[in-house]
């Protein structure tokens, strides 16, 4: 382990200038996004389309009397509760490409924080192929429970991966808060080591 | 020729490959993936015709649901 010098403190003054993208605010997004506000990010740009369903509450940052809401919306209220320091900039809309580029523009680090793997493919891409410099950091297989091992991290230019990279979602492998709660985190502290070099 | 794959040496009795004779060789059948060549984000129509040659450095990463 590297000492890495910094106290909480200057870890704060360094991340309250820096925007974190977060695509979708299921268990990846919520997760990290809550993790981020914590440890005291200045800015937070969070993007999803749905709304908090009961199936969501086993893994995902949401309360029971949320059912029904808005994810953005929730979220926003949820990190401000343990925060109110961090700037949470909301948009709900589904996104593609163009919103990728416009939304994202300012950020420091993009979070893919998708569950579909149409959606984790067209934002890698995008982001891949049309802001190359842009970090974006990638949750890929987190489903099921035990197998502690298989979770990792690697990185690929630009390209950050956390996950199993192999346990896809079923019916009988469904995501659980535990696994998918690391490999948000997992997220969460690459986004820590990527902002605070 | 000699490539790296997914930061490991791989071998391959060939002088040149595309993309997707790479996939196939190593029976990477997942429908959805990103790959890249020395870095570059080649997207799935490309892949017939982006070539591989000795000393590349080859990613090719499975996208799996889930979040």
């Amino acid at each position: 382990m590297n000492t890495q010098g910094l106290t909480f403190k200057q870890i704060r003054k360094k991340l309250s200038g820096k925007t974190v993208g977060i695509a979708g605010a299921g268990g990846l997004g919520s997760n990290c996004a809550i993790s981020l506000a914590r440890v005291g990010l200045g800015n937070l740009v969070i993007v999803d389309f749905d709304v908090v369903s009961e199936g969501n509450l086993n893994r995902q940052y949401y309360f029971h009397e949320q059912i029904g809401q808005k994810k953005v919306l929730a979220l926003k209220e949820n990190i401000q509760r343990i925060s109110k320091d961090v700037k949470v900039e909301i948009h709900d809309l589904k996104l593609g490409p163009d919103g990728i580029l416009r939304i994202f523009k300012a950020c420091d680090v993009i979070v893919e924080a998708f569950d579909r793997a149409d959606m984790k493919q067209m934002i890698l891409e995008t982001v891949l192929g049309e802001v190359p410099n842009m970090p974006i950091v990638a949750g890929l297989g987190m489903a099921g429970w035990g197998d502690n091992e298989s979770i990792h991290f690697r990185k690929e230019g630009m390209l950050y991966i956390c996950g199993d990279e192999k346990n896809e979602i079923a019916g009988d492998n469904p995501p659980l808060a535990p696994r998918v709660g690391m490999v948000a985190n997992m997220q969460a502290n690459t986004v820590l080591e990527i902002l605070l070099k | 020729m000699k490539i790296t794959l997914n930061n490991r040496e791989e071998i391959f009795d060939a002088d040149e490959l595309t993309i997707n004779d790479l996939l196939k060789t190593k029976n990477y059948t997942f429908h959805l993936m990103i790959t890249k060549v020395n870095g570059k984000l080649f997207r799935k129509e490309e892949r017939d015709k982006a070539k591989i040659h000795d000393g590349d450095n080859v990613a090719v990463i499975h996208m799996i649901s889930g979040g």
